[in-house]
């Protein structure tokens, strides 16, 4: 596609080609085992209690008919729970004090024979509190709002340039809007769950978890236990899916080795889906304030996105939404700003494209805005406001190719520009376009390969395939290095007595542990190259470590690029908003695997989908909880709410990235979709929903008042 | 030991409510009620004595070793433990074990060939790369086969009513109708688009109908 593709695409290399997953058998015929799986002698079962109230103290757990029920092997309840050692994490300090922060805390852990005598024991232990008025509610005007140092990902809270208020004021054609974006909850189709073996006589614990990254779970597990890490083996060779839950130790983990460690068995824990929402993790709800000024011809003079957030009473997390602003188009007066407050609420956590997801919903909203105010085709008001750097920092960009993501988009699309949109019966038809970006991150890792005398390689990373296919396009890397058929390559992966690799997250694990396997395969092509004659019997081997090159910082603001196109309809008769095409196209550097990218990028699109229409977590006010807790209150779209999904990418050569050329890819596609289908609906409708999901009642409450736009009222 | 006879425990000032005490059968201790049950599963028999709270899940999954039904949400919400009892698909989840005795029981342990040779919907869903973290796709197989077999057997669905099936023989298996017949399994990387091309593919195959099990059976 673009003019300089022959380098790469004319080759039958291995790296880029669409390679079947590597353990798809295993999944298709259910060999594979997950973290819950394992079938260790004597396992026992472990079920965790929560709290029943929002904010306040534990008077008193009373374990008695718990204890006496058959098979119980103990309960440990913050009064006599084994003490633990450090964390930067305070939401692993857990059974530690008798401060209860957010309801659904856990203040005692059932360790059983069986699964149901684990369960009836929990439900049997009985907890007194002494219970505080709570606060749940995030609104604009707390009191307790204050702007951090940074938000998620280490990005200044703060950024200004120029006078954003007075070029606002001056700007002939204004938009001044803000948005709202729930609570969302990650909800992996695998619970979160581990299973922990603590072998006393060898002093080694051993702990199968469905996490993102198994290096970073031993780090945090020596810590809490006090054990030396070579005394810890994490191994997580499945894991039914993440989406940022399980980027980082979970309770889950910490308490299935407090059981192993108390009853000297094997103990598995699997959290039980309806304490996922308080326990794991959630996208924290934004409040967005944006305002655009531009002259009429769309070129922007003015931004500001401010965004306000919560976080819990244990840990600061903000939700970086107003970082893409400093990304996306040069207006040079300028203001992104974070505020949060700390409220009696669950700790906010990494759910795919923090920052971006909530961000670019309300960004992408607003330039929707401006160009209805302008009468302009939003693709061409994108168009304009191209930046040739990066606003923020004035860098030059790696590459970035939104433009043509943009003109693609439309063009595979069929984009209707400003024609009005369409009626069948009583149904509203219309489009809808928003950009989509994502940083490039790196992270340092390790690998070592290994040649055998029967000609076969094996090559050793920590990665975790959380379904992103890193198993698979690791070998392509390793076998494209090598210059080896890709059969000859096994790669191994999710243990962490392998070289360390960081956690599958921030869409960084492909360039990151990719990196080491290209270094330690170059170098071991290397030794093969200088060595005459037959290998011996124990192979030859060259480990890489990246480091000093992955920690370079670059003179480039590097980040991926996106189209997305939705085309909806809305009944309005019901109120229902349902999607009929939806279109992205990606600059996401060389695509390793465009078989599993396009999964990994269309999969992103249907979670914005559900973003747009069905998902939405509600704190209930009065006891402080989450109202949604299961999977038939918390809507995940399902098969029949999803039409057909087109990806498509720009073949990008960027040099300034890593030796494969790559971007992740595991989050652009969330990150324009919300904003696409709103401003679909938007077209379609003449209304402007500015409330995240579309959910019937206020479609249909909207249609039945006055149009809001002009488009609307001429329709 | 708290009993349900005792007097309720005073209630703290708000919000503290620790709920009722747990609820005994009379005459039985708590967890001590067990039964024997005879299931065939994927062809072979199995005599069991469990406890009678253990689900078909959980009977499959701690006590067959048979680890491919999974346990996404443990009540009827997702449909990853869809299994096939006796020919048709269900949440194992919802079902109790003891109450399933002599009942044939399916699972994606059970739809590859004895020699094993792929089912036509476990090759396509490779092919089509149907999946991404793997969690849900053993319910997704499952429920395929039993989709395929209600659509062949003339069961209506919201997208073909039974009056329309009367008129025209069994449901043509377009996309919209495989993905409402396969609404019931829930697939959070979102591989639905290609569930879809894949069950759509390996459903014009008479053999996606049958299952590895059946042969043995």
């Amino acid at each position: 596609m673009s003019p300089t593709s022959t380098t790469l695409d004319t080759t039958t290399s291995v790296l880029g080609a669409p390679v079947p997953r590597r353990e798809g058998r295993e999944k298709v015929t259910g060999a594979a085992r997950y973290a819950a799986e394992q079938h260790l002698p004597r396992r026992a079962h472990a079920w965790p209690v929560p709290a029943t109230v929002a904010r306040g103290r534990v008077t008193a757990v009373d374990t008695a008919a718990a204890l006496a029920l058959p098979g119980v092997l103990g309960v440990l309840t913050p009064y006599d729970a084994p003490r633990l050692g450090p964390s930067d994490d305070p939401t692993l300090q857990l059974l530690q004090d008798l401060r209860v922060p957010h309801r659904g805390w856990y203040v005692a852990l059932a360790i059983a024979d069986t699964l149901e005598q684990a369960r009836a024991a929990a439900d049997a232990v009985r907890v007194t509190y002494e219970a505080e008025p709570h606060d749940v509610t995030l609104r604009e005007g707390h009191p307790g709002l204050y702007t951090p140092e940074q938000a998620n990902g280490g990005y200044p809270a703060h950024r200004e340039q120029g006078d954003p208020d007075a070029a606002f004021a001056a700007a002939p054609v204004r938009v001044d809007v803000v948005y709202s974006v729930p609570p969302l909850h990650n909800h992996a189709m695998e619970p979160h769950a581990a299973t922990a073996d603590w072998d006393a006589g060898s002093g080694h614990l051993t702990v199968y978890d469905s996490c993102q990254g198994t290096t970073v779970v031993r780090s945090v597990l020596a810590g809490l236990f006090e054990l030396p890490e070579d005394r810890i083996t994490v191994l997580s060779e499945h894991v039914g899916g993440g989406f940022g839950s399980k980027g980082t130790p979970r309770p889950h983990v910490v308490l299935a080795v407090m059981a192993t460690r108390h009853c000297g068995r094997p103990v598995t824990l699997a959290l039980p889906r309806q304490h996922m929402a308080a326990v794991v993790g959630h996208r924290a709800p934004t409040l967005h304030h944006v305002r655009l000024g531009a002259r009429p011809d769309g070129t922007l003079t003015s931004l500001t996105h401010e965004v306000t957030t919560h976080t819990s009473q244990i840990r600061e997390f903000v939700e970086q939404a107003a970082v893409p602003a400093r990304v996306m188009y040069a207006a040079p007066d300028n203001r992104t700003t974070h505020r949060v407050t700390a409220l009696d609420v669950p700790t906010p956590s990494w759910m795919r494209a923090p920052g971006e997801t909530p961000g670019m919903y309300a960004l992408e909203s607003a330039m929707d805005e401006l160009a209805d105010a302008l009468g302009m085709d939003p693709v061409e008001l994108r168009v304009r406001n191209d930046a040739a750097t990066e606003p923020d920092s004035g860098r030059p960009f790696s590459s970035r190719h939104l433009v043509e993501c943009l003109r693609d988009g439309a063009r595979r699309f069929g984009w209707p520009g400003r024609r009005p949109p369409r009626h069948e019966g009583p149904l509203l038809i219309g489009a809808g376009v928003a950009a989509a970006t994502y940083p490039v991150y790196i992270a340092p890792a390790g690998a070592r390969a290994h040649a055998r005398p029967d000609g076969s390689y094996l090559v050793e990373v920590n990665a975790t395939d959380i379904g992103t296919g890193a198993r698979t396009v690791l070998s392509q890397i390793a076998a494209d290095a090598l210059g080896v058929p890709l059969d000859s390559v096994s790669v191994a992966i999710g243990n962490s007595s392998l070289p360390a690799g960081p956690v599958a997250g921030g869409s960084t694990g492909t360039a990151s542990w990719g990196w080491a396997v290209h270094d330690a395969c170059s170098a071991l092509t290397d030794r093969l190259a200088g060595h005459h004659g037959p290998l011996p019997a124990a192979g030859l081997s060259a480990s890489a470590d990246t480091t000093q090159s992955a920690k370079q910082k670059s003179p480039y603001a590097r980040h991926a690029f996106g189209a997305h196109f939705a085309e909806v309809q809305a009944d309005t008769v019901t109120g229902e908003v349902r999607v009929r095409r939806l279109l992205g196209v990606f600059a996401a550097g060389h695509i390793l695997n465009p078989r599993t990218a396009r999964s990994q990028l269309v999969g992103g699109m249907v979670m914005g989908l559900g973003m747009a229409l069905t998902e939405h977590s509600a704190l209930d006010p009065a006891f402080g909880d989450f109202a949604e807790r299961d999977l038939a209150a918390y809507h995940v779209p399902a098969n029949a709410d999803v039409p057909a999904i087109e990806a498509h990418w720009i073949d990008e050569h960027d040099k300034h990235l890593n030796p494969m050329g790559s971007k992740g890819i595991g989050e652009i596609g969330i990150v324009g979709t919300a904003a696409a289908i709103g401003n679909a609906v938007c077209q379609a409708t003449g209304r402007r929903f500015r409330e995240l999901p579309l959910t019937p009642d206020r479609v249909l409450a909207a249609l039945e008042g006055e149009p809001t736009t002009a488009a609307g009222a001429a329709g | 030991m708290a009993h349900a006879t005792d007097p309720p425990a005073p209630r703290p000032a708000h919000g503290g409510d620790p709920g009722p005490a747990p609820r005994t059968p009379q005459g039985t201790a708590a967890g001590q009620a067990r039964s024997r049950v005879t299931l065939r599963v994927n062809g072979a028999p199995h005599d069991l004595d469990l406890d009678n709270r253990v689900t078909l899940l959980d009977a499959l999954r701690e006590h067959l070793d048979l680890t491919g039904a999974k346990k996404g949400c443990d009540h009827g919400q997702c449909g990853a433990c869809t299994v096939l009892v006796d020919g048709r698909r269900a949440n194992s989840c919802l079902l109790l074990t003891v109450a399933l005795d002599g009942c044939e029981i399916t699972t994606v342990e059970g739809l590859a060939a004895p020699d094993g040779a792929l089912h036509p919907l476990q090759r396509s869903f490779i092919e089509h790369d149907a999946f991404q973290c793997g969690y849900c796709t053993p319910g997704q197989l499952c429920s395929a086969v039993g989709a395929l077999r209600e659509a062949a057997a003339g069961h209506p669905s919201h997208v073909t009513a039974a009056p329309a099936l009367s008129a025209s023989g069994p449901a043509v298996l377009t996309a919209e109708e495989i993905s409402e017949r396969l609404s019931g399994n829930l697939c959070r990387c979102g591989a639905y688009p290609a569930i879809v091309r894949a069950v759509a593919e390996a459903g014009t195959d008479t053999a996606a109908t049958t299952t590895g099990a059946d042969v043995i059976a």
